[in-house]
């Protein structure tokens, strides 16, 4: 068990580095369980009381072919004594657990960073299926980088042999060698992953003792290896936040609990409709747990009975939700459509995935913008809210509730994969600080003798009649219907009127949200950087070391993407420049010059993976004199693009 | 909740002051006459029944009767009226439907509810021909059907759809037509059953496919083509003189005489509405050398969807409060001060 050690870079060098953040990555097969090991470190990194954003990043696959390139699944994570917004651009450590991963991963690393490696999967088949035709550890190819090598493979056979495992079961704790090796790193309490260890294996007692004997194989493995080579213990200081109580929450989460919390503030039951589409399925998964809580979930067989089950249950008087990514969204649109001319309440949420079509099911995109605002046939506005983060996607899921069943109308929550699956610090917000906004039924004729389902109050809004209440029985439907009875109708005036009704109600919604705010910087200067959903951790770090240089730069998050806030507009008149980055072409830059008229400069990444800070940065100061190159100023639309990518050809 | 003691309504009381717009002499008309008729028979109630239709002639249908409707989408009304239902599961749920709503665009939906066994009732108005787009086969047309997009006679093979039915798991089946005098008792009935409950009602499309039933509607020869299933009683037509026996050697249907009334002599069988194996060749006969099959031709109830995810809501929820608080800070936490 020789720990091989190459370096070209003096070890000590960043020994006595202060560090104040740290950025790791954990790579390996998709059957090695590096999405747990990931979300375990997480955990105890947030034990700890550090910041931390995380980046799970995983092929399609479920179990891809053994050793593959494409079948490495990766997690990385980004934490310090610090504010953390991203889950870091490149990463100071890899753990990479076979040649795939070392190869797929390497060229992230910081120049310098360290790479631990399992020479227990360096063997010949592996190496040739991940395309290396000489031994990476032994060809000098990894020397910018400490590489720490040995094979964790046996060392983990070896403290598992008391427990009689098969050789299959025995590797699969491997990850938890791994863990125990990087909790030692950090200086991290084992107990709450022991503690955990015991509760997910409660009924196999010798697989939970096996995997602690690995965890706690893996750290005393640092404390030996300590004392002969580069590893050493860092220890990173906890951020000092808000006193409180705190946990992790993924965006996945924090939507199912903010769906839940929406829906008691507006004292309704709640119907789930949905279908499994990846990355949305895992808000299902939440919510058939918050079943205590009014809600009803039905698995529906397909993506249009998912949203039509949830529009009938609006109708029945509950608060329907449905939830896909773009495929499912696609399907959706007819439903969404019937949903606009019946005016119920209703939440979709998109879990935007890579597209167009199949496109990248578990990679990142922002590229359902136009499909949520303007996406359906006919004129059917609705309103569009985007979530910029984890913990922020607890509100917003409020904020659609609210919306939909204060204005009768379907409403369209943006998330991503990102968002979805990411994790970070969340300090439990008290449910009793969030204004209630109960809903009225009607249970009254509204018309004299009359019922009149589609008479207008001053906002526009139709009122909500349950089936069961006495006398109003009634019709709705997708047809276009009579002013106040709701009837069918479909004369030319009749159509123009309704028409008109429905965007000025949907245009109405701003009088009741926020106006836009600045989140970072001065409310005039050279640039505003404006973004939406997740692009918010990347372009907050960005912006402040911008700043830090002195560039007067600026950052404003959208969280209400349509409709806009009506000072949106004033707000962008106060820069002589405004950059879009967005994971997508440009949609949201699009909307911008459509309703304000100002020249937005798109700035547009669509590789499946989230913004680099210095990416961005980079492009931040294109718009600054002092850049070299730009002396003038000025900057073209060509100019704030990323270099395109070169593919490397086998 | 609700009240549901049957209440006292007549047929006015379920009329709506919308003019019908189906074509005069469609036989949706008289469908529309035998519903309003039976729901004061069955002592529904306007304020808790609900139809839910999708898109077609038929779908028409909620405006016309005065109780709550949702007309919705092409195809989606299992799928509205399976929300509907779980909301508020005492609500009485009428999907009305057609052969290209329901066996086509929708055929999906039409399965899943079928095989979920929600408490409604499913009315699909089938005229073998797509009305509302002016004339085009449907999939229930027969092969060789004639229309604007089939000018030499459609090729598709039609979809039978009571056997659809079956084969989806429904444990109510059930066969009418427009003008039958029958329809009520069909109609009731599949009220009465609970879950899903199929009635496929033959409607006569006078613009499109006119008569395309009277081989076995028309008063001259109905008699001698319908053989009327009721339950406890042989299947018997041509007022007695035929029945339908078993044919051993090839395990299905065959028409037997029956002479001088003894049918036992004949060999004929005794309907059983719990039967799944009679119920699958009755449907399944093909018309010209066997009669046509109508009324209840399989009824036997089965633990209904909506009682089902209640029962399991309360399973999961036993002993658990809705503590809001509680509940966000699940999982593992830790404490800044």
């Amino acid at each position: 068990m020789m720990a091989t050690i190459s370096s070209e870079y003096d070890a000590s060098s960043h020994d006595e580095r202060a560090v104040e953040a740290v950025v790791v990555r954990f790579a390996g097969d998709s059957g090695d369980g590096m999405q747990l090991t990931g979300g375990q470190f997480t955990l105890s990194t947030a034990l700890a009381g550090n910041d931390l954003a995380t980046f799970p990043d995983f092929p399609a696959e479920i179990r891809a072919p053994q050793g593959t390139l494409f079948g490495v699944s990766a997690f990385q994570i980004n934490f310090g004594s610090s504010e953390i917004t991203t889950a870091g651009d490149a990463p100071d450590v890899l753990v990479a657990m076979n040649p795939a991963a070392l190869k797929t991963n390497i060229h992230a690393l910081k120049p310098g960073g360290m790479v631990i490696v399992d020479t227990g999967e360096f063997g010949k088949r592996n190496l040739e299926k991940a395309k290396y035709a000489e031994n990476p550890l032994e060809d000098g190819s990894l020397a910018k980088w400490d590489v720490l090598a040995f094979d964790i493979s046996a060392l983990t056979l070896e403290a598992v042999k008391p427990f009689g495992l098969g050789n299959k079961e025995a590797l699969r704790c491997k990850n938890m060698w791994t863990l125990g090796l990087a909790l030692w790193m950090f200086d991290r309490d084992r107990q709450p992953l022991v503690d955990w260890l015991k509760a997910k294996f409660a009924k196999n007692p010798v697989l939970a003792e096996a995997n602690i004997a690995a965890l706690n194989a893996g750290h005393a493995y640092g404390e030996t290896a300590e004392l002969s080579g580069p590893l050493r213990k860092q220890h990173i200081d906890p951020v000092p936040s808000e006193p409180g109580l705190y946990r992790t929450v993924t965006g996945a989460e924090a939507i199912s609990l903010g769906l839940v919390a929406g829906c008691r503030l507006a004292g309704l039951p709640m119907f789930f409709g949905g279908y499994p589409i990846t990355p949305a399925s895992a808000i299902l998964h939440h919510l058939v747990k918050m079943k205590e809580f009014g809600v009803t979930t039905f698995q529906a067989e397909d993506e249009i009975a998912a949203i039509c089950s949830a529009i009938g249950a609006s109708y029945a008087g509950q608060l329907g939700v449905t939830s896909s990514s773009g495929p499912g969204i696609a399907l959706k649109g007819e439903a969404m459509g019937l949903a606009v001319m019946t005016e119920l309440p209703l939440v979709i949420v998109n879990s935007q995935r890579g597209g167009p079509s199949t496109g990248l099911p578990t990679k990142t995109e922002q590229s359902d913008l136009y499909q949520a605002v303007y996406g359906r046939n006919g004129d059917a506005p609705l309103p569009v809210i985007a979530a910029r983060s984890p913990a922020d996607a607890f509100e917003c899921a409020i904020e659609a509730c609210r919306i939909a069943t204060q204005y009768m109308t379907p409403v369209i929550l943006l998330t991503d994969g990102y968002i979805g699956n990411a994790s970070e610090p969340w300090k439990v917000p008290d449910p009793e600080t969030f204004a209630p906004f109960p809903v009225r039924f009607l249970e009254e004729k509204n018309g004299g003798e009359r019922v009149l389902p589609y008479k207008r109050d001053s906002r526009g809004v139709r009122p909500w009649i349950r089936p069961g209440t006495p006398g109003l029985m009634h019709r709705v439907g997708g047809i276009e219907k009579a002013v106040d009875s709701g009837n069918i109708d479909y004369a030319p005036d009749v159509h123009q009127l309704q028409t008109d009704a429905r965007k000025a109600r949907i245009d109405g919604i701003v009088e009741t949200i926020p106006p836009q705010e600045i989140c970072l910087g001065e409310a005039r200067g050279t640039l505003v950087v404006v973004g939406w959903g997740s692009t918010y951790g990347p372009i907050h770090q960005a912006v402040r070391r911008a700043r830090r240089q002195g560039l007067a730069v600026s950052h404003v998050h959208v969280r209400h993407v349509w409709p806009l806030p009506d000072n949106l507009g004033e707000v962008l008149a106060g820069f002589e420049h405004v950059l879009v980055p967005e994971m997508n072409t440009g949609q949201f830059k699009t909307v911008l010059r459509d309703r304000f008229l100002i020249d937005a400069v798109p700035l547009n990444k669509t590789s499946g993976q989230p913004f680099a800070i210095a990416e961005l940065e980079e492009v931040i100061g294109r718009f600054f004199d002092r850049i070299p190159g730009n002396e003038g100023g000025k900057v073209a639309v060509n100019e704030t693009q990323l270099p395109a990518p070169e593919i490397e050809q086998p | 909740m609700n009240d549901m003691t049957p209440i006292e309504t007549t047929l006015k009381d379920w009329e709506t002051d919308q003019e019908v717009r189906w074509c005069p002499g469609c036989g949706d008309y008289a469908i529309l006459k035998a519903v309003q008729r039976t729901l004061p028979m069955l002592g529904a109630d306007p304020k808790n029944t609900v139809f839910v239709s999708g898109i077609g002639c038929s779908s028409r249908f909620p405006y016309y009767v005065e109780s709550y409707g949702f007309h919705s989408i092409h195809g989606r009304a299992p799928a509205v009226a399976t929300g509907i239902k779980l909301a508020n599961p005492q609500l009485d749920v009428w999907l009305v439907t057609g052969d290209g709503d329901g066996m086509s665009i929708g055929g999906n939906h039409t399965m899943h509810v079928l095989r979920r066994n929600l408490d409604c009732q499913i009315m699909l108005f089938n005229n073998e021909i797509y009305g509302l787009t002016k004339g085009q086969y449907s999939p229930t047309s027969r092969t060789g059907t004639p229309s604007p997009t089939s000018p030499a006679g459609s090729v598709d093979r039609p979809a039978s759809p009571c056997a659809f039915a079956l084969g989806s798991g429904a444990r109510f089946v059930a066969r009418g037509y427009d003008v039958s005098k029958d329809l009520p008792d069909v109609l009731k009935a599949a009220y009465l059953h609970k879950g899903a409950a199929f009635i496929e009602i033959f409607q006569n499309c006078i613009v499109y496919n006119k008569d395309r039933f009277d081989d076995f509607t028309d008063k001259a020869v109905a008699a001698d083509r319908q053989v009327q299933c009721h339950d406890g009683e042989p299947l018997l037509f041509a007022k007695g003189a035929k029945g339908l026996g078993l044919d051993l050697e090839t395990l299905s249907l065959k028409v037997v005489d029956v002479v001088e009334g003894d049918w036992q002599a004949a060999g004929v069988l005794v309907h059983n509405v719990r039967n799944r194996a009679l119920a699958h060749m009755l449907v399944e006969m093909p018309f010209g050398p066997f009669p046509m099959a109508l009324g209840v031709i399989y009824d036997d109830p089965a633990p209904t969807f909506e009682c089902a995810v209640i029962a399991e809501r309360e399973g999961l929820v036993a002993g658990k409060s809705a503590d809001l608080a509680g509940l966000l800070a699940r999982g593992q936490t830790w404490t800044v001060s």
